[in-house]
């Protein structure tokens, strides 16, 4: 298993809880995005992910390495899944350990906020009444053609 | 020869995956101006333009073989 990684299968999250995990930690937190049904009143059927996935990894693993640095002995493992994912799914676990929980809980929301600014994976919502890239934000759900 | 290569919504404005451009020797930013010649709907502005996997600025010069990603905005998590 690589420590940076775009999947296509479900994702296990104790597998990276296991990787991060080593004698000098004394927490891992792990987070897991789910795909969400409802957003502001709209129902997703389900998610299609697709990543630019040599340049992805190469940025998860920066993430990772920017991590490592900024809070001194943490350990990162981060996998983002693609394709189609069903409501309730995992399509992203970041686990990271340190020696104090502070440090485990601040690097790991550094990492998923970092993923949303620089990791070229994106998402496609497909609802009861069509379909659209989140990012594209010219159309709204209710507005649009049935495709 | 310059491979280009769109991602998400951009592939339904361009109507392809990939292509290829003559464009070695240019500037990221010429390429910019290029895009927008052949596809006048590609939101530029809000588009990020990658050199063999890494973002880049407008004034990167084009070697030939390079790979140019068009990068819409990312919502992955």
């Amino acid at each position: 298993m690589s420590v940076f990684e775009i999947v296509t299968e479900p994702i296990i999250p104790q597998a990276y809880a296991d990787y991060v995990l080593r004698p000098e930690a004394g927490a891992v937190t792990i987070f897991t995005g789910h795909v969400r049904e409802w957003t502001q009143g709209v129902r997703t059927l389900y998610l299609a992910y697709e990543a630019y996935v040599p340049m992805a990894q190469k940025k998860l693993t920066e993430i990772g390495r920017e991590i490592e640095q900024k809070w001194e002995g943490t350990r990162v493992a981060i996998a983002h899944r693609i394709g189609e994912l069903q409501i309730g799914d995992i399509a992203v676990v970041i686990a990271v350990s340190s020696p104090h929980r502070s440090d485990a809980y601040k690097a790991n929301e550094y990492a998923i906020e970092r993923i949303k600014e620089i990791v070229p994976i994106w998402k496609r919502e497909i609802w009861e009444d069509g379909t659209q890239w989140v990012g594209d934000q010219k159309k709204k759900p209710g507005e649009i053609s049935h495709d | 020869m310059i491979k280009l290569y769109y991602f998400a919504g951009l592939r339904e404005v361009t109507g392809k995956t990939e292509e290829l451009a003559d464009l070695a020797g240019q500037t990221v930013g010429d390429l910019s101006n290029w895009i927008t010649d052949q596809y006048p709907d590609m939101p530029i502005e809000s588009v990020r333009i990658a050199i063999n996997e890494e973002y880049a600025l407008s004034t990167d010069v084009l070697q030939d073989g390079d790979i140019a990603a068009f990068i819409p905005p990312v919502s992955g998590g």
